[in-house]
């Protein structure tokens, strides 16, 4: 978990692109696919979104690694839509209270397209940007104050630590006889001491990584940068590219006829 | 900013620090960690800090370090008292950004950022410095503490303690300060560790010419360095805080005795222990927990979407016997996985393959398998002391720490006064855990465990950066121990300690995936 926080080993096109470009492009296709639940806006960026994986050193496997539990919740979505949905048009299959009809079909394919659609570009975007490089970009470029992101960025690398940390005292709270195993309400209070040795650690932690960054000056006023977050070509090509998705989808949905704006109901 | 005008080669003038009649009460404390303090150190002398616990030694230094308290708008410290002065080069340390440096114990909290490179750039970037000259600095100071091997890139996650520590100097030297303030550098490393970073900041000190106070109760590590040594005393209204100064030959001639009497290190001296009754054979005594052919990780299997993989053993093929009444030291390089080890052994780390098994003698009707007992089983067998005490706290009150065993099991209670009278917690029965100091904290943790009568006591490193009363003391109380027929396991880099209790060693070799 510690070592995910940095891109070692990832020499992709998009690692070298300006985070906040990327964020940018993202954010243009997802809104746009927000905007409407319908299989053609959804198919059309995924398609282009799939062709984009390898230009941030993404592959099939990594992708389900680090993207299960939202690839599994858009498939979760996209069934129940389909059984649930008002049933419209033949119907495929009737079981009790499930029916599948072609109509609640075409809705829940749609749901399932533009869950992954809308996931996908968050695991993509994750993959290929570096904390380091985000806070930069965070601080020097979008203007965030510097106190807010470096200590944001310094305390992420606290959280690798806790997970170590948390096994610990889950394995010394054992040896001084408190069971993690039982029923559920044992479970439940011996989570809750647990949390609260974490909690005590974590403060301990935080607060002795606070002296060693006011320590090294952290805290004043200016400041330079070791690092420039700068913008290039490639910037422009990613956030044309986001451009160039979204309005591709949204026309091809509005040409098929299919364009369904969510809150205008169907 | 300061640095930011100079010539980015020209080196770190000296500093020097004058403390008349300084003092400082942490805010909701009666009594002032540091009482009267007058000292004078001259730009480039060489200082080693020493005192009892409870002298003021980190107060100083964090208030050398400009870190020391709350900080009101107007740059006065908050709540608590400060009383006297205290200068670095004539002005307040708050003022001077950027002019002292300080290392702390816990080289997790030493390192900032995720990348080498980065975490080195890190205080010369807030001390506004042009960003070619941060760079020159970054590779400058990681050349000077031996790191330059290393990519700028370089996970941070992937060093030692000794290369964290290491690399915290590296982020220290790049801001140029006058003034290194190290407050127990080395307490939390192995033997190599600890000699690693003290070269490191002889070399450095050689090279700037910088003012240095150490706080280490270690004596014998920084005796050849340092060119003098002060020792503090716990702040009184009557006395100055200043018990001794002078160069390090008098001092230790002059008050060798007194100092070991306080708990240091002074060089060459080894605690008196109480001996073993008689040490049994190795080989004898009933046999109780046994290892063979194990592998041991800390990880647990991995999940790749729905396929489960087995974590890569730090460890295998080791095979070792607990026996009644024997101790058996764990030693080997730092990363051997030792701890992974006897955590397994004690039935806290599900075995990556091979087995642990406990003979009938222990495991009483609960199963040969100590890693499926259930916990309250566990406590009467096998006790575990870790190397950090505040891990196993698990209530808010000493006495109620030493009653948690016993009260779950159901029996024993009436050993929890005699292990506070032998452990000296007595008067600490109400304080809260967290509130100890180091040694105090060390003994509770040994008492807590042993509240329960196990027959298997395993203890990780426990005597990293315990001054020599606590050592000795815990020491006799294992021999104790292991003739009253308990078997002791210690995960250890002590040679004088394994030396104490006696016994059979087990010495791993260093892991196969080697450290970058």
């Amino acid at each position: 978990m510690r070592q995910q926080l940095t891109l070692r080993g990832n020499h992709a096109l998009l690692t070298r692109a300006n985070p906040l470009s990327k964020f940018a492009a993202v954010v243009l296709i997802t809104a746009v696919l927000a905007l409407s639940i319908d299989w053609v806006s959804a198919s059309v960026a995924l398609a282009f979104e799939v062709l984009f994986f390898p230009l941030a050193g993404l592959t099939p496997s990594l992708l389900w690694q680090r993207g299960w539990p939202l690839i599994l919740a858009a498939a979760l979505g996209g069934w129940s839509t389909s059984i649930l949905a008002p049933d419209s048009g033949r119907i495929l299959l009737d079981v009790g209270i499930w029916s599948m009809s072609e109509g609640s079909l075409q809705l829940g394919i749609g749901f399932l397209l533009r869950g992954f659609a809308i996931a996908l570009p968050a695991v993509l975007l994750m993959s290929c940007t570096d904390p380091t490089d985000l806070a930069d970009a965070l601080a020097q470029k979008a203007r965030l104050p510097h106190r807010f992101v470096l200590g944001t960025l310094a305390a992420m690398r606290l959280v690798g630590l806790m997970a170590e940390e948390w096994q610990t005292i889950g394995m010394a709270r054992r040896a001084r006889g408190v069971g993690s195993r039982g029923n559920l309400a044992q479970r439940v209070k011996a989570t809750l001491g647990q949390s609260f040795g974490l909690l005590v650690q974590a403060i301990r932690r935080a607060s002795r990584l606070a002296v060693t960054m006011e320590a090294r000056g952290f805290g004043g006023g200016k400041r330079t940068w070791a690092r420039e977050s700068t913008y290039s070509l490639l910037d422009a090509w990613v956030l044309g590219g986001g451009v160039v998705v979204a309005v591709l989808a949204l026309v091809a949905a509005v040409s098929a006829g299919t364009w369904n704006m969510v809150w205008l109901g169907s | 900013m300061p640095a930011a005008s100079e010539d980015p080669a020209a080196p770190a003038r000296p500093a020097a620090v004058t403390a008349r009649g300084w003092g400082w009460r942490h805010a909701g404390r009666a009594k002032p960690a540091v009482n009267a303090l007058d000292l004078d150190i001259s730009p480039g002398e060489r200082v080693l800090l020493l005192g009892p616990s409870g002298a003021g030694k980190s107060t100083l230094l964090h208030a050398l370090a400009g870190v020391l308290g709350d900080v009101n708008d107007d740059g006065e410290a908050g709540d608590a008292d400060e009383s006297g002065s205290l200068l670095v080069d004539g002005a307040s340390p708050r003022a001077g950004r950027g002019r002292a440096g300080l290392m702390q114990q816990d080289p997790e909290t030493q390192v900032v950022l995720s990348r080498v490179g980065d975490d080195v750039a890190f205080g010369a970037e807030n001390l506004a410095v042009p960003r070619d000259a941060i760079w020159a600095r970054v590779h400058e100071a990681l050349a000077d503490v031996g790191l330059a091997h290393l990519p700028l890139d370089h996970p941070t996650s992937a060093l030692s303690g000794g290369q964290k520590q290491r690399l915290a100097l590296a982020g220290i030297l790049a801001m140029r300060p006058g003034l290194l303030l190290l407050d127990e550098p080395t307490a939390n490393l192995d033997p190599d560790g600890v000699l690693e970073v003290r070269d490191a900041v002889a070399r450095c000190l050689d090279k700037t010419g910088a003012t240095l106070v150490v706080v280490e109760h270690r004596v014998s590590v920084w005796k050849d360095v340092v060119d003098r040594i002060v020792v503090l005393q716990p702040g009184s209204a009557t006395d100055g805080a200043v018990l001794l100064d002078g160069p390090p030959d008098r001092v230790l001639a002059e008050a060798r005795t007194m100092l070991a009497a306080a708990g240091v290190w002074v060089p060459g001296y080894v605690p008196a222990t109480r001996s073993r009754a008689a040490v049994p054979a190795a080989g004898t005594g009933n046999l109780l927990l046994a290892a063979e052919q194990l592998a041991v990780s800390r990880q647990r299997p991995a999940r790749s979407g729905f396929r489960k993989i087995p974590p890569v053993p730090v460890q295998e093929g080791l095979t070792a016997q607990v026996r009644a009444g024997q101790a058996l030291a764990v030693t080997g390089p730092n990363g051997a996985g030792k701890s992974t080890f006897a955590l397994t052994l004690a039935g806290l780390l599900e075995p990556v393959a091979g087995k642990v098994s406990a003979a009938l003698d222990l495991s009483r009707g609960a199963g040969i398998d100590p890693y499926k007992w259930k916990a309250q089983q566990l406590i009467s067998r096998v006790g575990t002391v870790f190397q950090e005490p505040e891990h196993q706290f698990v209530t808010g009150k000493v006495l109620d720490e030493l009653r948690f065993g016993p009260r779950h099991l159901g029996h024993g209670a009436e050993r929890v006064d005699e292990l506070l009278e032998r452990l000296r917690l007595t008067a600490l029965v109400d304080a809260n855990p967290y509130t100890l100091s180091g040694g105090e904290k060390r003994r509770l943790s040994v008492a807590t465990v042993l509240a329960a009568s196990p027959q298997v006591l395993v203890l990780d490193e426990p005597t990293f950066g315990q001054d020599a009363n606590t050592w000795a003391e815990l020491a006799s109380f294992l021999s104790e121990l292991l003739d009253a027929g308990t078997a002791v396991v210690s995960v250890t880099h002590d040679a004088e300690f394994t030396a104490a209790l006696g016994g059979s060693e087990l010495r791993m070799a260093a892991a196969e995936t080697v450290a970058p």
